[in-house]
């Protein structure tokens, strides 16, 4: 089978698919920082003794995570407004689930890292006066960041990945982009295979730098 | 704000939501059997001393690892019939979608149980006089497979989550299917929660008889 | 027949820009125990991993039984080296069996089935051959009792023993032994040494790298004592490790301050 290739509309479209590209960057920044710090509060909400804090955590960590992204972005899209009584924008709408999906994930990588901290460190602590939060703080945290850098780094990758879904709701990101414009040029394999490529420049140095990391650790321990 | 729940307009049109459910564990399940085949195959490749059988299968993961699977659906479904001159059924484009893209995860699956057996097993397995592939059948992958099952666990659990985007390609599983009730019911709030609620079900109770299978297969071992 | 099994010529063995073996020469006779000893370092693993293949050459020539192995290529930089195709090597290594240091057992298999394990995927024995032939086996090392144990609840001896049957039970023309008491608790060593004791008294020609001297001098009907990646004394156990000549076989063998020969 033959196919010329166009070229000239990869050129065309490239300003349109970098400001969906800007979009797409914009999604991601919002949803994993606000995902990172609520995951943080989740976890810890997640480790504690008590059941009324404890249980909801739970709740809320299964949720999200057996349950598709897709169908997550389009609940908060379509059914969500309805309790809340009032219509979201499709980006508020699609930052809102990722942010809450990300904060499920992360708060479940806080939590391994917690309590992969011996009970002796709590001790520890307790023994010279600390208070749950200042060991938190000096102690606990310190010593599981470093470890917990992959998963995190790995999460940012599903989550710039995840972005994509938003075009489903019609926010303007690269994917959105680069739909409208295979339609509009009806070049859906020039313009879409680009689309991937740029996904691919825009991921993989996270996930090149998240795998030496990995080894990097794995070497020390 | 009082909202009047209506269950009823779902639970009238069950029957659309269970043939969603079909299509989706159809899916689920084709590309399964198909990612591991694939997923084998490209292992084997990467763990091979040829360069020109490596480099193919390194870049292949390293593609699906690092775009969204939403590129690839639309590319399977617009773009390549275009190379190849014929058309796919939802279906079809969906399956190759997700078994390629899991393929390269299950890839990492099966590289990363081989090379976890220790240097010892090839190194005794050969000195008996075995060649590559008996050793690999006889010692390396029965120990090996052990290994594989959590994360071969996970990494189904994902594919069955995407299977979702296949609801864009106007595939009916279960995600396209409430689609089509909420279109008919003007109900999203109840539709879009049972989807949530029975994707919960199905993905939490699978998992769940997984990590039982898992735990019987570690005591065994 | 000739009398020679094994004649290694220049042998090389570089790991990148290490270079472990440099120009080892070394003739091997039918019904030969030669013991292998040097500091750790020097590279006497390495050659005995070479003469089954679980390091490849990066130069020089085995040959076993007369016929010299591999076919000669031209390597990227020009050097020449060899090419082994994976049949030949898979046949070398029945014919040059292998203990290792760390036993190298199936751990989900049986003691049995560990040893009938080459005997029916590599000699096709016949299922039923191969469990009688693995049992003698393992009787003449003393587990006929542990057939259906799984290795991981045996002792570390027991272990290697299981090993040295597996290894036999290929019926090599010759046994390597690579350090094979090296990672056992020393009151386990004995069991051990007994059992590769007793092969040396059937005549097998076996090559042994070890640290146990006292064993050595015993065991070995020639002693090799290698340095820095080459054979830097060779004779019988009396001439090397009670009379040695050269200043660093002296040294070497002057830091084993018990030696009960």
């Amino acid at each position: 089978m033959e196919y010329t290739w166009d070229f000239k509309v990869i050129l065309d479209s490239f300003p349109l698919l970098l400001r969906g590209l800007v979009v797409t960057i914009e999604l991601w920044i919002l949803a994993f920082a606000i995902g990172l710090s609520l995951g943080f509060a989740v976890s810890l909400a997640r480790v504690s003794s008590r059941g009324w804090l404890n249980a909801p955590a739970i709740g809320y960590v299964e949720i999200f995570r057996n349950t598709p992204v897709l169908v997550q972005l389009i609940w908060f899209y379509y059914a969500f407004p309805i309790v809340l009584g009032a219509q979201l924008s499709p980006f508020t709408a699609a930052a809102l689930s990722l942010t809450l999906n990300t904060s499920a994930y992360c708060a479940e990588i806080f939590r391994g890292g917690i309590v992969s901290i011996a009970r002796g460190q709590w001790e520890g602590a307790k023994a010279i006066g600390m208070t749950r939060a200042m060991t938190m703080r000096r102690v606990i945290l310190p010593q599981v960041l470093k470890r917990m850098l992959p998963a995190f780094t790995n999460r940012g990758i599903e989550l710039a990945k995840v972005t994509s879904l938003a075009s489903l709701l019609a926010v303007n990101e690269l994917m959105y982009q680069g739909r409208l414009l295979s339609s509009t040029y009806y070049r859906p394999l020039e313009i879409l295979t680009v689309v991937a490529l740029v996904y691919f420049v825009l991921i993989y140095p996270g996930s090149y730098l998240s795998a030496r990391l990995e080894r990097r650790l794995a070497a020390r321990d | 704000m009082q909202y009047q729940w209506d269950f009823a307009a779902v639970w009238n049109h069950f029957d659309l939501l269970i043939v969603g459910l079909i299509g989706t564990v159809e899916l689920a399940l084709v590309s399964i059997v198909l990612g591991v085949i694939v997923g084998f195959l490209v292992a084997l490749m990467r763990l091979s001393h040829r360069r020109a059988l490596r480099t193919p299968a390194t870049a292949f993961v390293e593609f699906y690892r690092n775009t969204p699977p939403i590129v690839h659906f639309f590319w399977f479904f617009y773009a390549l019939p275009i190379v190849i001159g014929l058309s796919f059924e939802p279906f079809t484009a969906a399956v190759l979608a997700l078994s390629t893209q899991s393929g390269a995860f299950y890839a990492e699956v099966f590289r990363g149980g081989i090379v976890s057996i220790e240097r010892g097993q090839w190194e005794g397995a050969k000195a008996l006089g075995m060649n590559y592939r008996t050793v690999l059948r006889r010692v390396i992958l029965p120990q090996a497979l052990r290994r594989m099952v959590a994360p071969f666990v996970d990494r189904s659990f994902e594919l069955t989550k995407t299977t979702a985007l296949a609801s864009s390609l106007a595939y009916a599983e279960l995600l396209y299917q409430a689609m089509q009730v909420n279109s008919i019911t003007y109900r999203p709030m109840e539709v879009y929660t049972t989807i949530a609620i029975m994707y919960f079900i199905v993905l939490f109770a699978a998992s769940n008889l997984m990590r039982l299978v898992e735990y019987r297969l570690a005591r065994v071992g | 027949m000739s009398d020679t099994v094994i004649r290694i010529r220049n042998l090389h063995k570089r790991f990148g820009d290490l270079h472990v073996v440099k120009g080892v020469d070394l003739e091997v006779k039918r019904g030969e125990r030669i013991a292998i000893i040097g500091a750790s370092g020097s590279g006497k693993s390495t050659i005995l991993r070479c003469l089954n293949f679980m390091e490849m050459p990066s130069d020089g020539t085995i040959e076993l039984d007369g016929k010299v192995l591999g076919t000669e290529a031209r390597a990227n930089d020009g050097a020449a080296a060899r090419t082994y195709s994976e049949s030949e090597l898979c046949e070398v290594r029945t014919r040059v069996g292998m203990v290792f240091q760390q036993f190298n057992l199936f751990p989900h298999m049986t003691v049995l089935e560990n040893v009938m394990e080459g005997l029916i995927t590599v000699k096709r024995t016949p299922k039923e051959a191969a469990r009688s032939r693995a049992t003698e086996q393992l009787a003449k090392v003393g587990l006929q009792d542990k057939l259906h144990a799984y290795p991981g609840k045996l002792s570390g001896g027991q272990q290697q023993r299981v090993a040295i049957a597996r290894a036999l039970a290929m019926d090599p023309e010759v046994l390597l032994f690579d350090e094979p008491t090296s990672s056992l608790d020393p009151e386990l060593v004995g069991e051990v040494l007994r059992v590769i004791h007793a092969l040396a008294e059937e005549g097998r020609t076996m090559l042994l790298v070890t640290h146990e001297l006292g064993f050595a001098y015993h065991f070995a009907d020639r002693v090799v004592f290698i340095a820095d990646g080459i054979v830097y004394e060779t004779g019988t156990a009396d001439d090397v490790l009670k009379h040695p000549q050269k200043e660093r076989t002296q040294a070497f063998l002057a830091r084993f301050t018990e030696r009960a020969f």
